[in-house]
């Protein structure tokens, strides 16, 4: 594996401009200042209840996801760069989309294979054919961000779903600005404070052609025990819309309206953090609780805009992820600013062949997972895990792709030996509305805190770091 | 607002509500039975104590005897029994959680710290009369705290009102409870006024609605029990007295009556019942029979319980 790229330091001793004056404040700040903040940090997210579940531990389980005071800095140059990539992946995805459940002229043109997409449990037959408003499917995506070196950012997954996190993005940097503003005033920081605005004015953005001049936008979300439950209520709050449970919602005469203390009133955009097979138990799993009978309908009627839109996980497939290149050729006819990871598809046979003899050096990801379950990760696993892996494999070779272990760059964190580096990856926000597609200049950076680890999930141990970029 | 919104809100309320009346109770018992037996009589307090929080029944089904260390555990701390005071905080804690976006931050830093507390802190319960007064004091202070918190830093909308009126028909259960326990001792026909056994008992009733101050306040007596049932039931400056948790229940539906530009069978219920406190004296209260008297109110408060529930909250 090649050395990590140091976000910090220049081999050789140098400093990147964007980090020198971090490294002063630094150097004269005692190690106890450091660490007595990074405890006020914490108590900060109890008090505040900034917790997540961990699936598969007791309902009252609630952890915080660590937090690491050191930030993370990019230079003005970078995120622009950056911002423009982002926005070219995003537009693809759209019109990718838009394409999957219309015309197919990408399958057509044979630039993606037909199986891929007809055969994926995560295609929405319901979808075929149907207008959903603006041609927007993906308002919010969660674009994660690997750097290898000074120039190179690569897209490690797309995630259009129902992507989180953006709460610790805010979060991160209001707890930041409350416990080092001397650091602050050092730097000029870009701002990340109007997200919930930029959302806001995105979903409504996109409401039906029904919906009255003010159109009113709920956000839906499986309730208090699901792990980003705090997110929903956060971002709720910040946005200063209705936080509804399935059971709050009722559809009558394909409409959509939520329960009231003053009777039914209507809905016109959800904001769903509610996945796919459970929104509407009439259309999708049965069993679901979750989701409000109908809502299909109301939809097919276009009366209500889901955001994102139903079926979007054809998108960021990790069977699709590999394909990403090609898409973004294909329909905006430009060369893809972001890089992909290279992917092996080990439903080729000629690629399955190399991957089982390299499992040692690779990571093999299911295509269907995600959160970092599931995964095997050559250089770190033992021998046993990996000739169990390979039966796995072999098995059933199309639910599995394999990269090169990538070196993530490092940032300083708080260690229990003082500051070292750790791999981060980063996850900024994209907002797509019927007018623009916006990005707030930051995101939410992941760390790995073991050491060596690349890992960055908070359900395996990963914390997170305030991202700041500078305004130059 | 969402219905519920309105719903978790008005159940939060009672819940603290309900927990602070349970640590007075639990207090007030530990006093009265710190006496030596003379002044007490043969009641078991501790078993008074079970019945005026409701659940004697469900006790019985897991102990066997009303003593201090069973019933404080079964009040406090038990996870079996679903009005705990430990059950009222968690309950409180989810309800909160679930409505987040309608509590102000100050509210949502209450009951979040008491529930990091009862983990940190009191997860085991108690050991020593010590803890135990501890304890009692962090459930009245949090109660405090949270009442203190909705009246300084929320709207005064469709949510307070919701929260409000939790509050007041907890409130007033409570105390018709208490009473409807420990209504013998206030017949005026057990003619031995004034004796000590009386004296003690009074006093504890007083005290588990924080109203011995007021009663010398008020009537500048020693205690009687016709003043204290009046107190209690009749006197609307006592923010416990039965009249004085309809007049705000009253209030408060009206509030939402104009707000939503609506009245219906919840205001008619709850003016029902007020006017009868209203038009009632204690003559007549003990002529009719207070266990009587208070049995129907219970039944009545109750009733508008569910009719609230059905007009707004599902």
């Amino acid at each position: 594996m090649a050395v990590a790229f140091d976000e910090m330091n220049i081999p050789g001793g140098d400093l990147r401009p964007a980090y020198q004056e971090l490294a002063r404040w630094l150097k004269e700040t005692p190690p106890e200042a450091l660490e007595y903040r990074r405890q006020e940090a914490e108590l900060l997210f109890r008090r505040i209840g900034i917790t997540f579940a961990v699936y598969g531990e007791a309902e009252s389980t609630e952890r915080l996801i660590p937090f690491d005071v050191i930030p993370r800095i990019m230079s003005g140059k970078e995120w622009a760069l950056l911002e423009k990539g982002l926005k070219q992946r995003v537009r693809a995805l759209n019109m990718f989309l838009r394409d999957i459940y219309h015309g197919r002229e990408i399958l057509r043109a044979e630039v993606v294979p037909d199986d891929l997409i007809f055969q994926n449990p995560v295609f929405r037959p319901e979808m075929n054919g149907q207008q959903v408003p603006h041609d927007v499917y993906v308002h919010i995506a969660g674009i994660d961000i690997v750097r290898v070196d000074a120039e190179d950012f690569i897209v490690l997954e797309d995630n259009a779903r129902t992507p989180s996190g953006v709460s610790y993005m805010l979060e991160n940097r209001e707890i930041m600005m409350r416990l080092f503003p001397d650091l602050f005033a050092r730097h000029k920081v870009a701002p990340v404070e109007r997200y919930p605005d930029e959302l806001l004015a995105a979903l409504r953005s996109v409401a039906p052609q029904s919906a009255s001049g003010e159109p009113t936008v709920a956000l839906l979300t499986p309730g208090v025990y699901n792990s980003a439950y705090y997110e929903h209520s956060f971002l709720a709050d910040k946005l200063g819309i209705e936080l509804v449970e399935g059971r709050d919602l009722i559809v009558k005469n394909n409409e959509v309206f939520m329960r009231t203390t003053e009777g039914v009133k209507r809905v016109d955009v959800i904001y769903r953090r509610v996945d796919d097979d459970f929104l509407d138990p009439l259309t999708f799993r049965p069993d679901s609780v979750l989701g409000v009978p109908g809502l299909m309908s109301a939809y097919a009627a276009g009366n209500i805009t889901l955001a994102n839109a139903v079926g979007t996980g054809i998108a960021d497939d990790k069977a699709i992820y590999s394909y990403m290149p090609d898409i973004v050729k294909f329909y905006l006819g430009e060369e893809p600013i972001l890089k992909n990871v290279p992917t092996w598809r080990c439903r080729e046979p000629k690629d399955l062949a190399y991957v089982l003899d390299n499992l040692g050096e690779l990571v093999v990801k299911e295509v269907h997972g995600s959160g970092g379950y599931g995964m095997l990760i050559g250089p770190a696993a033992t021998k046993a895990t990996i000739e169990a892996f390979r039966e796995k494999l072999k098995r059933e070779p199309e639910g599995f792709i394999a990269q090169p272990t990538l070196a993530l760059s490092t940032c300083p964190t708080c260690t229990a030996s003082g500051l070292a580096p750790r791999h981060v990856d980063l996850r900024p926000f994209v907002l797509t509305g019927s007018k623009s597609t916006t990005i707030v200049p930051g995101g939410l950076t992941r760390v790995a805190l073991k050491e060596g680890s690349l890992v960055v999930n908070s359900s395996q141990g990963g914390g997170t770091k305030d991202t700041w970029i500078l305004d130059e | 607002m969402l219905s519920r919104t309105a719903e978790n809100l008005y159940w939060l309320a009672r819940y603290v509500e309900r927990a602070e009346y349970l640590a007075r109770t639990i207090d007030a018992t530990l006093r009265v039975t710190a006496l030596p037996a003379a002044y007490i009589g043969k009641t078991n307090e501790w078993d008074s104590a079970l019945l005026t929080a409701g659940v004697a029944a469900s006790f019985y089904q897991t102990y066997e005897e009303a003593n201090e260390h069973n019933v404080v555990e079964y009040l406090s701390f038990s996870p079996n029994n679903p009005s705990s005071i430990r059950n009222c905080i968690e309950a409180a804690r989810l309800n909160s959680r679930s409505v987040r976006t309608a509590l102000t931050s100050e509210m949502w830093d209450t009951i979040n710290s008491a529930w990091i507390e009862l983990q940190a802190v009191w997860s085991k319960g108690t050991s020593t009369r010590e803890d135990l007064a501890k304890f009692l004091r962090f459930v009245q202070e949090t109660s405090l705290r949270f009442d203190g918190s909705a009246y300084r830093t929320m709207l005064r909308n469709d949510a307070y009102w919701f929260s409000r009126m939790g509050v007041h028909l907890e409130r007033a259960d409570n105390t018709a409870r208490i009473l409807d326990v420990k209504y013998h001792v206030l017949l005026p026909e057990e003619e031995h006024v004034g004796g000590p056994l009386d004296f003690y008992q009074w006093s504890s009733i007083l005290r588990s609605v924080s109203a011995l101050t007021a009663y010398h306040w008020v009537y500048r007596e020693t205690l009687k029990p016709w003043l204290i049932a009046d107190l209690l039931i009749l006197n609307d400056t006592l923010p416990r007295s039965l009249a004085s948790c309809y007049g705000n229940l009253v209030r408060n539906l009206d509030q939402i009556g104009v707000a939503y530009g609506r009245q219906g069978p919840a205001q008619r219920h709850a003016r029902g019942i007020r006017n009868r406190l209203e038009h009632s004296n204690m003559n007549d209260i003990f002529q009719h029979g207070v266990h009587e008297f208070i049995q129907e109110f219970i039944a009545d408060n109750s009733r508008l319980g569910e009719i609230i529930t059905k007009q707004y909250l599902i």
